[in-house]
């Protein structure tokens, strides 16, 4: 793609696509809450406002290019995420504390 | 219901990966874009999702049309809030297509060239004001009925896009039925727009739920990939049994001489629409069939030097914040 875009492909002419995380009111984490097409962040962050926003579903919003984003492999899930099944032992479920203790 | 007649691929996969992938959607999993999916459940997931998020894309022109005449500004105010809800509700679907593999501008230039289809009901034309209240009670009404139970369907990102919409779709439907009430409760000339909206939008909205079962015959293999929820008898079937009721309330009568509540059945006997008119109007010869793509492809075009002057002024602001580092 050269500077001006004059031999821009059809495809590459496409607005890139944004993810988009929102953060509602209540102190939560930003949360993903879906994508769109804009040419730039500025473009994204308006456009995220008005796909996104419009019911005052929150009160921040961050958009990432897309092709930014790096994604586990569905067919690693094994190797990535078995080795929490074994581990019970790092949930406080797992102790017994005798009753006598008290809360804890 | 905004898809209609979704064709259905078969699919030439190896049959092992087949059950297992069936395995998953029977235990209620839900499939993600990344996951391993026959070619047939994703060509028609895209052509289901595609032609539901052109059908939201081209409906808001007929309500587009009563923008600048809505009665009062408040009208106007949550007319313009409803248009820009279906733009939206289109963007989210387009993403949600996206995830598998064919891009927002891939699909949009299928609409406007024929290839791909928006629902029927946007190709009758919305006469007078009653006409806003009719499409909102009525045509969100029907789309309500596919979309909810579609909330719980195997894709994903589907599920999840219809979550968004659902929530939003309920206010349509009820501001168009305040449509209604205002108009049954006014004077003889506005209840008879109000019947006269109903007479024209009646059997245009049975037909949005698609032919009847027997002549379904794509249904069985969407139902079983659980991108189908229910028959298209069974939701319209639903929606009469709803819908009665409510014209009843602003004493409308429904255009159907043979409606009769069923004690048997427990639901309301109908009279089917005139499929031959709905062929007619998916075959591009309904009475705005040509009006809705000229409008979308006169967008497209005119749109055209827009999309690419903000692309080339962002490459090139790249460029020079790149060439400053």
């Amino acid at each position: 793609m050269t500077q001006d875009g004059n031999d821009m492909t059809a495809a590459k002419r496409e607005w890139p696509l944004w993810e988009v995380f929102i953060r509602g009111q209540h102190g939560m984490s930003h949360r993903h809450v879906g994508s769109l097409h804009a040419a730039d962040a500025a473009m994204a962050m308006k456009n995220a406002r008005d796909v996104y926003t419009r019911r005052y579903e929150g009160v921040s919003i961050w958009v990432v290019p897309s092709v930014q984003i790096t994604a586990s492999n569905p067919s690693d899930k094994g190797p990535m995420f078995d080795p929490a099944d074994d581990k019970t032992y790092r949930h406080p479920t797992f102790f017994d504390i005798p009753d006598d203790v008290g809360a804890m | 219901m905004y898809a209609q007649m979704i064709k259905s691929e078969a699919s030439q996969d190896d049959p092992e990966k087949l059950a297992a992938f069936q395995a998953r959607i029977d235990r209620g999993e839900k499939i993600e874009p990344k996951d391993w999916m026959p070619e047939g459940y994703r060509k028609t997931l895209i052509r289901q999702i595609g032609q539901h998020a052109h059908s939201e894309i081209v409906g808001q022109l007929p309500e587009g049309n009563w923008v600048t005449r809505a009665p009062t500004l408040e009208r106007k105010a949550i007319l313009l809030a409803k248009v820009q809800d279906e733009a939206g509700h289109g963007l989210y679907l387009y993403c949600a297509a996206e995830t598998l593999g064919i891009s927002r501008d891939e699909m949009t230039e299928m609409l406007l060239d024929g290839r791909m289809k928006y629902s029927s009901i946007f190709n009758y034309p919305t006469l007078t004001w009653a006409d806003m209240g009719a499409v909102g009670w009525l045509v969100d009404g029907a789309a309500i009925m596919n979309q909810v139970p579609l909330q719980r369907t195997s894709y994903g990102p589907y599920a999840r896009a219809m979550v968004r919409i659902c929530k939003e779709e309920s206010f349509h439907q009820r501001q168009g039925f305040d449509v209604m009430m205002k108009m049954c409760q006014g004077s003889e000339a506005q209840k008879r727009m109000a019947q006269d909206a109903l007479n024209r939008f009646w059997f245009p909205s049975l037909m949005m739920f698609g032919p009847s079962d027997k002549d379904s015959k794509h249904s069985a293999q969407s139902m079983k990939w659980r991108i189908k929820m229910n028959t298209n008898d069974e939701l319209r079937q639903k929606f009469v049994d709803q819908t009665v009721p409510q014209a009843e309330y602003l004493g409308l009568t429904v255009p159907d001489p043979d409606l009769t509540w069923n004690e048997e059945t427990g639901h309301y006997d109908f009279t089917e629409p005139d499929w031959a008119e709905f062929m007619e109007v998916l075959a591009g010869n309904g009475p705005c069939n040509r009006d809705r793509m000229e409008a979308r492809n006169r967008a497209w075009d005119e749109g055209a030097w827009v999309r690419e002057g903000l692309m080339a002024h962002a490459t090139k602001q790249r460029a020079v914040s790149v060439a400053a580092e």
